[in-house]
């Protein structure tokens, strides 16, 4: 009988723990990477207009990044400075307000500088929940219609230079 | 007190995480609001990760229990809400892993554990025969070993 | 100061591990005495010092002394006095210098009742038990000191999670520990077995008693946890398979089949290289856990701050430790002698029966609770194993032990008569069959896993019932006297096994026929649940110590008859800054009515959203545990461990 079985089973499980120090279990990645964006409409912030739709965000020639946020978010005050950098080096940011009441987003954005291109509510949460959004801030990458990339989490410089550079210079050529 | 109680209240809706809160109205027929609660069971929460959306009461999660009721009213099977669900944020927020070719070892572990060790016990006991023999010796054995002692060497 | 002296004596622990795991060894191996008498001294100063740490650290606790980086994360000056106490185990490095010290405590008890022993074994034990330790100690002096300072210090804490600011939860880390570290001793016996190359009398008369006392302790623990779960987390639930749940019952399973094959050794001298494999195990799955807490693998309500080089210097630990030893069985296993035989129906094949299907729980929950890690680091899925996996897959399993359970204990060593057993315990299953059957239809004539779990728990406690009747020879002439003249052994399991019949039936009930209600409550508002009628009368604001609370007051009232209110309270306590949800909870041995208040619906916050539960049998459940851990002290009580730990028995 291999009484060697028990130790090389324990080697096996080492294994696999050590590879799980380097992962991170908490974190969700995208169900849609490589899926068209979903179908949707959301109104400007405190209006009743069409604030942004999937049609515009499908349509655009250049690489699209959406960032999901809110006022009431800790980590959302801490990315800002950084969106803020990205649209002065000539970045488009559609800005998506989760379950956030009008006039708090405004006051958010009137005080800390508005990063978005445009900017649109979603206080109801629902079209989030169709982007797979399980928190805020998160950001996508969107190209052609398709989502690219997502991050979750507050977003900075080394992961954008690392995962989201890439894509926007691979698919502009 | 009404001041306190606005505080209390404040703090306690920033950090509603823990707080237990207004629920959403229920399926009005029980039968259909018990089938709802069975497949939030099965759906994990995504902010507080070792819960089911049923268990937890951060706003994702209600959010979320709302829309397993319309799904259930609108007449989807228990296989398109999980669909659903799935096709947002993946198979991880499934709390029954799906069983299919790469889960099967997962699911059928008892069985084939069991069946290993069952295995293991009768192998065990057979080799432990063959040293404990506490049958007496048939004829045939004594006569060979007197053969042998009494030849000393000639087997 | 007394940091210091607390930091430096830390120090010192760590030297004595160092030279109580290597010169006795050495000296066992070249049997030279005065290297081997090294062992128990070193083993009593290891104690002395890493008492000396743990009590300054507490002390910096107590005054809150801020100054020390522990401290300062951990605690606030406003907490009540018991929690700035036990925060001192309630963080990373805190619990584990109190795992440090439990195991210096172990070391030095097995120093002591072990004085009789061979020499070399004895020895041999407190060496390996000194090396686990100097793991410890070193994890603690590189990575997770809990003594650093912090200059400029802060004038105020962080505070402890206000979760954690619970009696239940207090006590709950030292029990744990000491049952899991407990199971440190029958690992070094085990070992020191594996080196020595061979099992006797002596060493099994000793796994047995040290195996029960860490058992009894993760009973209790593992219990005291989840009543904690129950009561404070405000919706009733007890048990999640969380990944540190899970954590804590492997080494349970293990250690309940490691009881049960170390009686096989005792009494037949068989199973021998099973049972030093099963106590390796066990001690492993402890470390294990100790390492999936603290490491980041696995998502979990539990888990202390993450650190991946802390996780690292674990897991090489843990590869020495583990690898270590599960190599060393590979290679000297052999040198065991086989034991006797035994028939395919007898007491030993019960017991093994037993070991199988416990050793193969432990399997199935390990595996499921590392899939996803396992999956992830393969293939980048992300899957979740959750409860209605674990629940399916165990409750496949304790099916039959449970039923075997039931059998086992009627059983003879050698050879047992099966058609004998079955033919007086027909009436038994009878029973617990009827009873099945009877409550599920009383309970509407759905849920029938409630009713096999029922019966199933009916089975085991009449079962049990019957085999200690007849042992006694109830109703009898002279069964008082034979009572009398049961061993205290025997006693025990008799009560174990009662108490886990009573917790299965007390689990049944009160995951399948639970009853909630969810509403909007204006004051004079009634409902009714569990024949119980529910009145809101009103909410009032408090201060605590360090929180403010809405405190809501419920008049409770059965059949007419008016009882005590029912208080609830929603929490916000202010550092760190966090709601939480007292429940109030009215316990009854049919069942327990659980009232929760949760937000105010309106601004004139006069309209409140209330839930509440009524968990029938649910107390069963904890009694149940409770009772088992009673028959386990009672166990150890038992004359025969005393005299084998002390004196050579005379044969």
């Amino acid at each position: 009988m291999n009484k060697f079985i028990p130790f090389m089973i324990f080697c096996v499980i080492s294994g696999a723990l050590y590879i799980g120090l380097n992962l991170n279990p908490g974190n969700i990645p995208s169900a849609l990477i490589n899926d068209p964006v979903p179908q949707f409409s959301l109104p400007v912030v405190g209006g009743e207009e069409v604030g942004l739709t999937s049609d515009e965000l499908a349509g655009q020639d250049e690489v699209v990044i959406v960032n999901f946020f809110a006022s009431w978010c800790a980590p959302c005050y801490v990315e800002h400075p950084f969106l803020m950098d990205l649209k002065a080096r000539g970045y488009k940011i559609y800005g998506v307000a989760y379950k956030d009441k009008a006039r708090n987003t405004n006051t958010f954005l009137a005080e800390l500088g508005n990063p978005y291109y445009k900017v649109a509510a979603d206080e109801v949460g629902r079209v989030s929940i169709d982007f797979g959004v399980y928190g805020v801030p998160e950001t996508y990458v969107i190209k052609n219609g398709v989502i690219r990339y997502k991050h979750s989490g507050p977003i900075h410089e080394m992961e954008f230079e690392d995962k989201v550079i890439p894509i926007i210079e691979s698919v502009d050529q | 007190m009404k001041v306190l109680f606005s505080f209390i209240l404040w703090a306690m809706m920033s950090f509603s995480t823990f707080a237990v809160g207004v629920d959403e109205v229920r399926l009005s027929d029980p039968a259909e609001e018990a089938h709802a609660q069975d497949l939030m069971k099965q759906l994990r929460c995504l902010v507080c990760q070792n819960q089911s959306i049923v268990d937890s009461n951060v706003d994702l999660a209600r959010d979320l229990r709302i829309i397993v009721r319309e799904r259930i009213i609108a007449g989807d099977s228990d296989e398109q809400v999980f669909a659903f669900m799935t096709s947002r944020y993946g198979d991880w927020v499934l709390l029954k892993p799906p069983f299919d070719k790469s889960t099967f070892v997962l699911w059928l572990s008892p069985l084939l554990l069991l069946m290993i060790g069952f295995f293991i016990i009768f192998r065990n006991q057979q080799s432990a025969k063959t040293i404990n023999r506490d049958e007496p010796l048939s004829d045939e054995e004594k006569n060979r070993i007197n053969a042998l002692l009494s030849d000393k060497g000639e087997v | 100061m007394i940091v210091e002296v607390g930091h430096y004596a830390l120090i010192v622990a760590c030297l004595l591990s160092l030279i109580q795991g290597t010169f006795p060894l050495y000296g066992a191996v070249k049997k030279q005495g005065r290297l081997m008498s090294i062992a128990a001294p070193a083993a009593y100063g290891q104690l002395f010092f890493a008492l000396l740490s743990f009590s300054a650290l507490m002390y910096a606790f107590v005054v809150s002394d801020f100054s020390v980086v522990n401290v300062a994360r951990n605690s606030h000056t406003l907490k009540p006095m018991l929690y700035k106490i036990s925060a001192t185990w309630g963080n990373h490095e805190g619990s584990i210098l109190f795992w440090a010290l439990i195991l210096a405590l172990y070391g030095a008890m097995v120093a002591y009742f072990g004085r009789k022993l061979p020499k070399t074994l004895h020895v041999r034990v407190l060496s390996i038990q000194a090396l686990v330790g100097l793991g410890f100690y070193l994890f603690l002096l590189l990575t997770s000191n809990p003594f650093e300072r912090i200059y400029p210090f802060p004038m105020e804490g962080n505070g402890l999670n206000p979760l954690l600011q619970d009696p239940g939860l207090a006590f709950h880390p030292p029990l744990l520990y000491l049952g899991y570290v407990g199971l440190s001793v029958t690992f070094s016996f085990a070992v020191g077995a594996l080196i020595e190359g061979r099992v006797d009398a002596a060493w099994a008369r000793w796994v047995r008693p040290w195996t029960l006392l860490a058992w009894c302790f993760l009973t209790a623990g593992i219990t005291l946890g989840s009543w904690w779960a129950y009561y404070e987390l405000g919706w009733g639930g007890w048990w999640f398979w969380d990944p540190v749940e899970n954590a804590s019952f492997m080494p349970w399973l293990v250690a309940t089949a490691l009881l049960h094959s170390a009686i096989v050794v005792e009494k037949r001298d068989t199973l021998k290289a099973w049972t030093i494999l099963l106590a390796i195990i066990a001690f492993s799955f402890s470390l294990l856990g100790t390492f999936i807490v603290r490491s980041g693998v696995l998502t979990s309500v539990h888990a202390f701050a993450t650190d991946p080089e802390r996780g690292v210097f674990i897991l090489l630990f843990l590869f020495l430790v583990i690898g270590g030893s599960l190599l060393l069985f590979a290679l000297r296993a052999d040198k065991l002698q086989p034991g006797g035989l035994f028939a395919p129906i007898s007491r030993e094949s019960m017991l093994v029966i037993n070991n199988l299907l416990l050793s193969v729980a432990a399997a199935v929950v390990m595996f499921g609770t590392l899939y996803p890690l396992i999956r992830d680091a393969l293939t980048g899925d992300k899957i979740t194993v959750g409860p209605p996996f674990f629940n399916m897959a165990f409750g496949f399993l304790m099916i039959p032990l449970i039923l075997f359970m039931g059998i086992g204990p009627s059983a003879s060593w050698k050879r047992a008569d099966l058609m004998g057993i079955v033919s007086r315990l027909k009436f038994v299953f009878a029973a617990a069959l009827v009873a099945g059957i009877a409550f599920f239809y009383i309970a509407g004539g759905s849920e029938i896993m409630a009713a096999v779990w029922l019966g199933l728990g009916i089975w085991l406690l009449l079962s049990t019932l019957f085999e200690w009747a007849d042992r006694v020879k109830l109703f009898k002439p002279a069964s008082l006297k034979r009572m009398s003249r049961q061993t205290r052994a025997s006693v025990g399991m008799t009560l174990g096994h009662l108490g886990l019949a009573v917790a299965v039936i007390g689990m049944a009930s009160t995951s399948y026929w639970d009853s909630e209600h969810q509403s909007i409550m204006s004051y004079g508002d009634q409902a009714s649940i569990g024949g119980y009628d529910i009145t809101f009368k009103n909410t009032d604001g408090i201060i605590g110590p360090n929180y403010s609370a809405v405190k809501a007051t419920f008049d409770i009232s059965k059949d007419g008859v008016t009882l005590d209110p029912l208080r609830p309270e929603a929490r916000v306590y202010l550092s760190p800054p966090m709601p939480t949800t007292e429940a109030a909870i009215l316990s009854t041995i049919m069942g327990d009515l659980f009232v929760v208040i949760g937000e105010a619906n309106s601004k004139d916050y006069d309209e409140w959203a209330v839930r509440l539960y009524y968990k029938p049998l649910q107390i069963w459940l904890w009694g149940g545990a409770a009772i088992m851990v009673l028959g386990g002290f009672i166990s150890l009580s038992d004359r025969r461990f005393r005299m084998g730990l002390s004196k050579r028995v005379k044969k």
